[in-house]
């Protein structure tokens, strides 16, 4: 066999790739091809973004005016709170994770597939029947108690379908469980001969902190929705004061996963801007192992955070101190991050196609976010602003301009690989911009709204906060038009699009190494690994103008 | 000063949450602008096929150099929790003279009783320049009390009582707002904190219509709920004595010793088998379920009131 | 050299390593078991702190009898999961023990599962169900009762789970169509058998012995 047969270089027999082997609707229902999850995820956590997303368009509609002129109040209740669980649970934790995670986990470390295929298959299928519980509970007539169910309006004050959100949200953490247990096998088992653990693209760091936070934490939010359909369907008594029940004891086991779930949420996004900055500053990351300590950090100390979500709740003045201390310090690996992917810059050679307009819009709009946790951090200005609109801008801040901008960045940058199409580069950046004008336009207004004093979760509002609510409606607009336009020109390229190459970035991973799409088993070859992940230029250099020198193998068939 | 651009500073707290959310405006706003002239302007300099030096990096550019700047943010870090943590600290406890006053709220009202009895609803009066202490209790779902021009906020609980303190430091009507949802009108249950000179306030308090003193209810219930019963000075049962005990310190049959505040008056009656008085029968009927959390602040009061002639009352200090 | 081709599956490409990663799969997932009954028994202490009076006189309304026997029963049940687990790894020449035991652990579980409806009856009967006619007065006590009957409920749908796994493999050995030696599914649900009975450890003195120990 000759280097060029190995390569691909020579014509194998023709095979189909993912996409194509297998065309009917039962191969893709039965499979079990990482690869192929990956593409049902998407189109499962498109739907519920758009369905969360009409949701708030309502609400940001009734905003317009302080005294509402579209919705009643329990509508307008029930609309925040279906946003608030779809988005969440149904689009934020899954999307990078499920989605690229799934894709790309194996191909990266140079593996046929995940460690447990079928799990993997069944991880959806619960995500599927949670959705359908979830819908089911927003058909019946909503769900009015806001994404986080505090106690007692949830068990013994609302009239509406507690029980069929609460059991989604707990069926769909089980889905979560299972993809944490999955990559975090898959990281440990199935790397291929050379990736050792500190060659390991930042990515699949990213993916392996989530999952083991992902394992720890959900099993807790399981439990806190537990409790609530127990006390609210059995008629158990744990949050009833009558029966000697505290309502505080919810908060606390919510938040106990809730907050690590926020990291959930970041950690993947972290990981895709830390693969694109690199490829498209031709640069090696700067600062390698403190960016993987950093996300281990970040991980870890996310467990012991959650009470700076109930500094007024009535906990004790001391354990708002521990919280308000380790929220401090919780703070620094973000901003080491942050300076990370800054220096990743210098001397590099930079372009701005879209995945690194992205990419770079994340890095402004996570530290913008980020830096408002250090207000929210200090318990006396979080008195002030807690339960106001600053706080909803803040963490719109982190999960929007932050996670989702990294989902559209790695969606844009693997694009090519998945569909082997490449997305028309123009159009791409004007959704770039516009997606970062937009988003800015609908959450600067409201962290001063917030420290004016308007609370979150007001369907009226005093009068003097509607200049506020207008612009923040306006930016709602551009930035719905912003999320259309991918939706357009990327279902475009699917029929329409350049044909891609196995690696039209020039990036380094192995990812890049195998045709796109990619066969069904990933890599004709097994891949072998003689060096670090962001190979572009020599150690101690600048970065250069050619191609790097991509790990590959040159390995036994 | 238009309320559609800023806030006003009318308590004593305000002003120093204030000093903490602008320096940390200013330090977190130096820091964005630092990141994002530092990415356009390597972006730009560095942008592909640039003119600007590439070649062998400099040393700088090295592991202590990593190291450095994370100490630095730490450390810095370190001392805004620090300066935080000390403004919080300082405004915990009410002064001892502050002026008590209690809240209940339910879906979705406030209402409001001053310690004569003068009740409101949605609203509260204050004078200005003095301290006053909320004593907060809940009748349904979790609610919270918010004047944002004072800068407090406290979640109001069933089945507990929360507190908050603030001085007033400007005359005027001053929002407030629940900042906890609970429920359909949630975003309707606002209020008025009317803050009036000290003289205003003595002489608006003197019109108010004559509700029961809060003490005075609490002294009809004492003998209405059968408490006087065992309690009474007068009475024979071996049953503690009430006079001077608010403020007190009790000692209690499991050996512990408490104070008898505000909480452990509560928690006596509506679950008097908790916290038995060393050398008593836990015999005392539990109240929980037959009192509201009203009639509960009413008998505290009166409790308050059987000061013990050689005992000041001063000693009731926040909780 | 045993034939474990007929076991080797997707993604793997050598035997030994689809065994390892079956057994790492299985303690990261006990590990989020952990958590989940954690946090349930973390509920149960708050409570349990807050009122200490009240848990003891429930704790005392429990039947102390058939918590043991239970006790007893599950932790027989894991030996005999522990046997079959062990006589596995020899190989098909403990074949028949392996079943047996594996039968054995599924009887006792559901002679478990026999025990918990007797006891559940009674306390049915001495309106031990928190609701308008609960036997006990103390606040907090149907609080305790609230916790049992969630705990032990959740506990339950563990150890159904656990005997429907064992009895597939029971049943598949008696057919000849697990692979005695090789399969590491008797090693794996072995693992969660045994998570199930520690748990029931640790729940045996939160239930039965407040109000008892002292």
């Amino acid at each position: 066999m000759t280097d060029a047969l190995l390569t691909g270089d020579l014509p194998l027999p023709p095979r189909p790739d993912y996409l194509r082997h297998g065309v009917t609707l039962k191969s893709w229902l039965i499979t079990t091809d990482h690869k192929r999850i990956a593409i049902l995820y998407a189109i499962t956590i498109t739907i519920f973004f758009f369905m969360g997303g009409i949701a708030i368009t309502l609400v940001r509609l009734e905003l317009l005016t302080p005294n509402g002129w579209l919705l009643t109040s329990d509508t307008y209740n029930k609309l925040f709170s279906f946003h608030g669980i779809v988005m969440v649970w149904f689009f934020l934790v899954p999307s990078i994770p499920n989605t690229l995670g799934n894709f790309l986990l194996p191909l990266m470390i140079g593996a046929p597939d995940v460690a447990f295929p079928r799990l993997n298959l069944f991880s959806w299928y619960l995500t599927i029947a949670a959705g359908v519980l979830t819908v089911y509970a927003l058909i019946a007539g909503g769900v009015d108690t806001g994404w986080t169910f505090y106690t007692p309006y949830s068990t013994m004050f609302s009239n509406s379908h507690v029980f069929a959100a609460a059991s989604g949200v707990f069926v769909v953490g089980f889905a979560s469980i299972a993809t944490g247990v999955n990559f975090i096998a898959t990281t440990h088992m199935l790397r291929a001969p050379g990736m050792t653990w500190f060659r390991l693209p930042l990515f699949v760091w990213a993916i392996y902190a989530t999952s083991i936070v992902m394992v720890l934490a959900t099993p807790v939010l399981a439990i806190s929705l537990l409790l609530v359909i127990a006390e609210r369907w059995l008629g158990l008594p744990i949050f009833n004061p009558a029966n000697g029940g505290d309502p505080i004891l919810f908060q606390h086991l919510f938040w106990f996963y809730s907050h690590p779930a926020v990291y959930i949420m970041v950690l993947p996004a972290m990981g895709v801007v830390s693969e694109i900055i690199p490829c498209f500053a031709r640069r090696r990351i700067f600062g390698y192992d403190f960016m993987v300590y950093a996300m281990l950090v970040i991980a870890g100390i996310g467990f012991f955070v959650w009470g700076h979500h109930m500094f007024v709740s009535g906990q004790s003045p001391y354990a708002n101190l521990i919280f308000s201390f380790l929220s401090f310090i919780i703070a620094v690996p973000s901003a080491i991050k942050v300076f990370n992917w800054t220096a990743s810059l210098y001397r590099g050679q930079i372009s701005f196609e879209a995945p690194m307009l992205y990419a770079l819009g994340f890095v402004g709009l996570f530290t913008t976010g980020g830096l408002s946790g250090l207000f929210l951090a200090s318990i006396p200005v979080d008195v002030h602003v807690t339960d106001t609109y600053f706080v909803v801008a803040h963490f719109h801040y982190i999960m929007v301009g932050g996670s989702v901008s990294a989902f559209f960045a790695g969606l844009h940058f693997w694009w090519p690989k998945i569909t082997g199409k490449m997305y028309p580069e123009s159009w791409s950046r004007f959704a770039a911009i516009l997606m970062y004008a937009g988003f800015n336009m609908t959450f600067l207004p409201q962290f001063f709204a917030g420290y004016l004093g308007m609370p979150r979760r007001y369907h009226t509002y005093p009068p003097e906060f509607q200049i506020y609510n207008v612009m923040s409606s306006s930016g709602a607009a551009i930035l719905a038009l912003a999320y259309l336009l991918p939706l357009g020109y990327l279902a475009w390229s699917l029929y329409y699009g350049e044909r891609a190459g196995k690696n039209p970035w020039g990036a380094t991973g192995l990812e890049w190494t195998t045709f796109s799409p990619p066969p069904p088993k990933n890599f004709d070859w097994q891949p072998r690994v003689d060096r670090g992940p962001y190979d572009y230029h020599a150690e101690g250099q600048s970065a250069g103008l050619d191609p790097p020198e991509v790990q590959n193998a040159r390995g036994v068939l | 000063m238009n309320p559609v651009f800023s806030l006003p500073e009318a308590s004593t707290h305000a002003v120093r949450v204030d000093h903490i959310f602008y320096g940390l405006l200013v330090l977190t706003g130096l820091t964005m602008i630092a990141v994002f002239v530092l990415i356009v302007m390597l972006a730009v300099r560095y942008r592909r096929g640039s003119s600007a030096e590439r070649g062998p990096l400099p040393e700088i550019v090295s592991r202590e150099f990593e190291i450095g700047w994370t100490s630095a943010t730490l450390f810095l870090f370190i001392f805004l929790f620090w300066w935080a943590a000390s403004a919080d600290l300082s405004g915990l406890s009410a002064p001892a003279n502050a002026l008590e006053m209690h809240v209940v709220a339910k879906q979705w009202m406030w209402k409001t009783q001053h310690s004569n009895g003068a009740r409101e609803i949605n609203a509260l009066h204050v004078p200005v320049d003095q301290p006053v202490r909320l004593v907060m209790t809940s009748q349904d779902v979790i609610h919270s009390f918010f004047v944002p021009a004072f800068r407090v906020k406290q979640d109001v609980l069933p089945g507990r009582d929360t507190e908050i303190w603030f001085r007033a430091t400007k005359t005027g009507v001053f929002p407030l707002l629940c900042a906890e949802y609970c429920g359909t009108d949630h975003s309707m249950m606002r209020g008025r904190i009317v803050v009036m000179r000290q003289e205003d306030y003595a002489s608006w308090l003197d019109k108010q219509p004559e509700g029961d003193d809060l003490a005075h209810q609490g002294a009809q219930l004492f003998v209405a709920q059968g408490c006087s019963g065992c309690h009474a000075d007068s009475s024979s049962v071996h049953a503690p004595k009430l006079t001077g005990l608010y403020g007190s310190t009790v000692q209690l049959s499991d050996g512990r010793q408490v104070k008898a505040d505000d909480g452990y008056i509560r928690d006596s009656i509506l679950q008097p088998k908790r916290e038995v008085v060393a050398g008593y029968e836990p015999i005392m009927p539990v109240y929980a379920g037959l009192l509201d959390d009203g009639e509960v602040q009413g008998l505290t009061a009166y409790i308050r009131s059987l000061a013990s002639p050689n005992r000041t009352q001063t000693d009731g200090a926040a909780k | 050299m045993t034939d474990t081709s007929g076991l080797l599956r997707e993604p793997w490409d050598n035997f030994e390593r689809q065994r390892s990663a079956g057994k790492f799969g299985i303690w990261v997932f006990l590990a989020s078991e952990v958590l989940f009954f954690g946090s349930l028994m973390l509920t149960y202490t708050v409570c349990r702190i807050d009122h200490p009076e009240a848990f003891a006189a429930a704790g005392r309304a429990t039947n102390i009898w058939y918590g043991t026997i239970n006790t007893a029963i599950l932790l027989t049940s894991s030996l005999t999961m522990a046997v079959a687990s062990q006589a596995a790894t020899v190989g098909r020449v403990f074949r028949r023990l392996v079943i047996w035991c594996l039968a054995a652990t599924a009887s006792l579980g559901i002679a478990f599962l026999v025990v918990k409806a007797f006891e559940y009856k009674e306390d049915i009967e001495k309106h031990l169900v928190p609701s308008a006619g609960f036997a006990l007065h103390d606040t907090g006590a149907q609080l305790f009762f609230g916790l049992y009957w969630l705990i032990t409920g959740v506990h339950a749908v563990h150890l159904i789970i656990g005997i429907v796994l064992v009895s597939r493999l029971a049943l598949l050995g008696y057919l000849q169509k697990l692979q005695i030696g090789e399969a590491p599914e008797i090693e794996v649900t072995a693992l969660y058998w045994h998570l199930v009975d520690v748990i029931w450890i640790f729940l045996y003195p939160l239930i039965y012995l407040p109000g008892r120990a002292s």
